[in-house]
């Protein structure tokens, strides 16, 4: 699936800048996560790419097709689960399935053979005949996922999907969409960093509707003064170098960023003195820190929620 | 993918008013109480002698309701449930949508249409060609209705908005104008005001057939462009100037 967009931007109102002159050109596979601060223009740029919402200016493509004049074409290639997307109360979840099917253009029965098969799929099986009111949170999230993936549409945007959810709940779903990402490219915004790690084949970090970087998380690494991370367990941990960056996390822990030869140079000295720790590579957090940590937050939060 | 107009239509059809009766038969009853009300208040303070107007008055209000229930309808699937969105992205038109949604009004209220055709059947004297014209005349207020619901509910931002929405139009199309009773039981000044609401020209236009009142051919060709004009003017606005995508 090829993304591409020429100077792609977007002003709210004549004075939000939501996307300034954004221009990728990309090949994806698989998953591919955006992230950024409130306000980054995530949510913007996949309403772009989704046909939802028309850009101030700039084009958008996908798969090489103009996002605006070929509108009702790329509709046939793509769904999506916009952010804050609920299944309709009054609908069992088959009812929700099926429908979206038939607006797909399936058939009554084509639609609810798809439907029955999309709930198995994704753990739904039993619950098809209750009404979506009763579904936990975590149930009802995947029964928006299972919407769009019935649908075989080969690009699937999801806007903040696990947004709310608990820990296990998420796991559960990002489970599922490393599964289903074998059969379609999947595009999705979040703001657990952790999510976007575990699930990106690749990432991009957008701020203030900028393009911030682009890649998968060893290139994002790679382009940090930090790469990784020593976690000493102790509060009181300090160390002297202008070349590691010390910081305080609790009583217990202290975590000290650094080069590769810096943070193993400090080995022998833990060891020494008999203290508990472990090194590991830097997290989507801590880069996404680097990146964006010393900047001023900025953006337009009001029009990111929308 | 086939795209099957027929399936889009029929899906929203069943969300909006087959899938709801089936699992809330209770909104069944909330559809017959608005009309009847009405209906019920005039016939018993006119001692039966406005029933076959206010028959053919509840009829307009039910082709009018379509369209507000429509207009709320779309904003709570629009704002809350986030719904159009997907739909937008969809294969499915705005078109196609609004007349599936559409046609799922008048699905909804098929026991109170039953209902009223029984009542205009037993009660209301015309002629066939009266009956046809009548047809047409409801034909064409729904269609203004279900017009100007969808412009409506494309600007609407959430629930709240859309109650003012209707709280509004109900009233000044439906309630206030003439629709359950002659015009000419308005006095002479504020008679002009009525002819604000499109309703009035239905309900003259309904009237006319009726024997409550007499337009004579030029006043009954008025009532017909009016009427027309103002639904297409109404549907180009929602073909052409609603917010199916945003800008």
């Amino acid at each position: 699936m090829k993304i591409r967009t020429e100077s792609l931007s977007k002003t709210y109102d004549k004075k939000n800048q939501a996307l300034r002159e954004l221009s990728l050109d990309l090949n994806l596979n698989g998953i591919f996560s955006i992230i950024g601060r409130n306000g980054a223009g995530k949510t913007t740029l996949i309403r772009i790419l989704s046909t939802e919402l028309m850009p101030t200016s700039g084009k958008g493509f996908i798969n090489d097709l103009d996002v605006v004049e070929k509108a009702e074409v790329v509709r046939q290639e793509i769904a999506i689960v916009p952010q804050e997307a609920r299944p309709l109360p009054w609908l069992t979840p088959l009812q929700t399935v099926s429908s979206y099917l038939m607006w797909r253009g399936y058939s009554y029965r084509e639609a609810k053979e798809k439907g029955k098969e999309a709930l198995r799929e994704l753990g739904l099986e039993g619950k098809e005949g209750e009404k979506s009111r009763k579904l936990s949170g975590g149930q009802k999230r995947k029964l928006m996922v299972a919407t769009v993936i019935s649908s075989e549409a080969p690009v699937v945007f999801l806007d903040e999907p696990t947004t709310g959810l608990d820990y296990l709940s998420r796991k559960e779903l990002w489970q599922l969409l490393s599964k289903m990402k074998k059969d379609r490219s999947i595009i999705l915004t979040t703001h657990y960093l952790e999510e976007a790690e575990i699930l990106g084949d690749q990432i991009m970090i957008l701020d203030q509707g900028k393009l911030v970087d682009i890649g998968g998380i060893d290139h994002l690494r790679s382009k940090v003064k930090l790469p990784y991370v020593l976690k000493v367990h102790s509060g009181n941990f300090k160390i002297e170098d202008d070349e590691v960056q010390v910081q305080p996390v609790s009583e217990k822990e202290t975590f000290v960023y650094g080069s590769a030869s810096k943070i193993y140079g400090l080995v022998p000295y833990l060891l020494t003195n008999k203290m508990k720790f472990t090194v590991e590579e830097a997290s989507l957090s801590d880069i996404f820190e680097q990146y964006l940590g010393n900047e001023e937050e900025g953006g337009n939060d009001e029009k990111e929620d929308w | 993918m086939k795209r099957r107009i027929g399936s889009q239509i029929m899906a929203s059809i069943l969300v909006n008013s087959i899938y709801a009766m089936i699992n809330y038969p209770v909104i069944l009853i909330n559809t017959l109480l608005a009309p009847l009300a009405i209906l019920a208040v005039v016939t018993f303070a006119s001692r039966g002698t406005l029933l076959p107007v206010a028959a053919v008055g509840a009829l307009i209000m039910n082709m009018v309701s379509s369209g507000t229930s429509l207009q709320q309808d779309l904003s709570h699937l629009k704002n809350d449930m986030r719904l159009q969105d997907m739909i937008v992205s969809s294969p499915t038109s705005s078109l196609v949508y609004v007349v599936g949604m559409a046609i799922s009004e008048i699905v909804y209220s098929i026991p109170t249409l039953a209902f009223l055709i029984i009542l205009n059947v037993l009660f209301v004297k015309t002629t066939a060609l009266g009956a046809f014209i009548i047809f047409l005349d409801m034909a064409t207020i729904f269609t203004f209705s279900i017009s100007l619901g969808f412009f409506l509910s494309t600007f609407t931002s959430d629930i709240i908005q859309s109650w003012g929405f209707s709280g509004i139009l109900s009233p000044l199309l439906t309630t206030i104008p003439p629709v359950y009773y002659p015009i000419s039981y308005i006095p002479l000044p504020y008679r002009y005001l009525a002819y604000l609401s499109p309703t009035t020209y239905a309900s003259e236009i309904a009237q006319s057939q009726t024997g409550f009142y007499s337009p004579g051919a030029i006043g009954f060709a008025v009532s017909w462009i009016v009427l027309l004009s103002v639904t297409i003017v109404l549907t180009y606005l929602a073909l052409k100037r609603s917010r199916w995508r945003e800008n």
